[in-house]
């Protein structure tokens, strides 16, 4: 049988490849500072790795509960205010690569959900519930607070305005 | 009985399925890890306030950073956190964070296949500014805080 590389890993794999060489390359012009580049990584490593599996999970979590075609559902127009606040929520918690959504996204826009909402969606998408550990880790929570609040809103006045231009 | 059963096979499928995903994003992850680890070596804090001039261009040109710049948004904080930590603004950092998500240079030629080329660059030069504006408005509404 053969062995099949997923292709969703190619590209990731080649990235590492890429900075495992460059590694090396450091390493031998200066072994000093090799080793140096070495022992930051570890020490970032393994500062990052709790929180890495809170957001395992939390990932995992979501995908039990949360289906695209339960969200796909709630995309519609008739009321804007209701809108927003569905596609904000939608966005916040929808999980995976970006690119998987846009079929779903296509489909639903045939089906009458605006270009707003959309874009209120694919906007919301930067505020993940499972990453904001990881943010609180980095900036703070009085940070992680605003910036989410102001994502919202934000998100809402691009809804509104690619509706006007497009 | 068959009911505890399905229970237990969706928790299964859901967490491997959340396994399945973030395995696709961890060799970028730990790439990034070993960029970091050469940046914090090889990069100094004189070699990145050259970079950053410290005014409001800062905004501009984080925001460019984040959206030629793609990935999961954990290597993002990771980017921005490192970043932080060396000197660079908290707004700039903002612009950055959220460009990285919101404008997508890379999965733009996807984006317009499936949602339209006229609505894809619309929303892309518009998230470009709006992270521009969310960073100036956190940053002024953590400095009242």
């Amino acid at each position: 049988m053969k062995f099949k590389i997923p292709k969703e890993i190619k590209k990731p794999m080649i990235f590492l490849l890429i900075t495992i060489l460059l590694l090396i390359i450091v390493y031998f012009l200066n072994p000093d500072k090799g080793l140096l580049v070495l022992k930051a990584s570890y020490s970032l490593l393994l500062k990052i790795l709790p929180v890495m599996l809170i957001v395992i999970l939390l990932m995992g979590l979501f995908n039990m509960f949360i289906t695209p075609k339960k969200l796909a559902k709630h995309l519609g127009k008739e009321k804007p205010v209701k809108a927003w606040l569905i596609s904000s929520i939608a966005g916040i918690i929808s999980s995976g690569p970006i690119y998987l959504w846009y079929p779903l996204l296509a489909e639903a826009r045939e089906k009458g959900a605006s270009n707003s909402s959309i874009t209120i969606f694919l906007y919301n998408r930067a505020v993940k519930p499972a990453l904001l550990p990881l943010m609180v880790f980095y900036f703070g929570i009085a940070y992680t607070v605003v910036l989410t609040i102001v994502m919202i809103l934000v998100g809402g006045l691009q809804g509104y305005l690619i509706e006007k231009i497009v | 009985m068959k009911k505890q059963e399905t229970l237990i096979q969706k928790t299964a499928i859901s967490f491997r399925k959340a396994l399945k995903s973030f395995s696709f994003s961890l060799p970028i992850l730990l790439g990034i890890i070993i960029l970091v680890g050469i940046i914090q070596v090889y990069l100094t804090k004189e070699m990145i306030s050259n970079i950053f001039s410290g005014s409001i261009i800062d905004y501009f040109s984080a925001s460019l950073l984040g959206s030629v710049l793609a990935g999961n948004p954990v290597t993002s904080y990771i980017l921005g956190g490192e970043l932080l930590s060396q000197g660079i603004s908290l707004g700039a950092i903002t612009a950055f964070l959220v460009s990285w998500v919101t404008v997508g240079m890379i999965q733009l030629p996807a984006e317009m296949l499936m949602l339209g080329k006229k609505y894809s660059i619309t929303r892309n030069v518009l998230a470009f500014f709006s992270a521009i504006l969310v960073a100036l408005i956190t940053v002024g509404v953590m400095s009242l805080i």
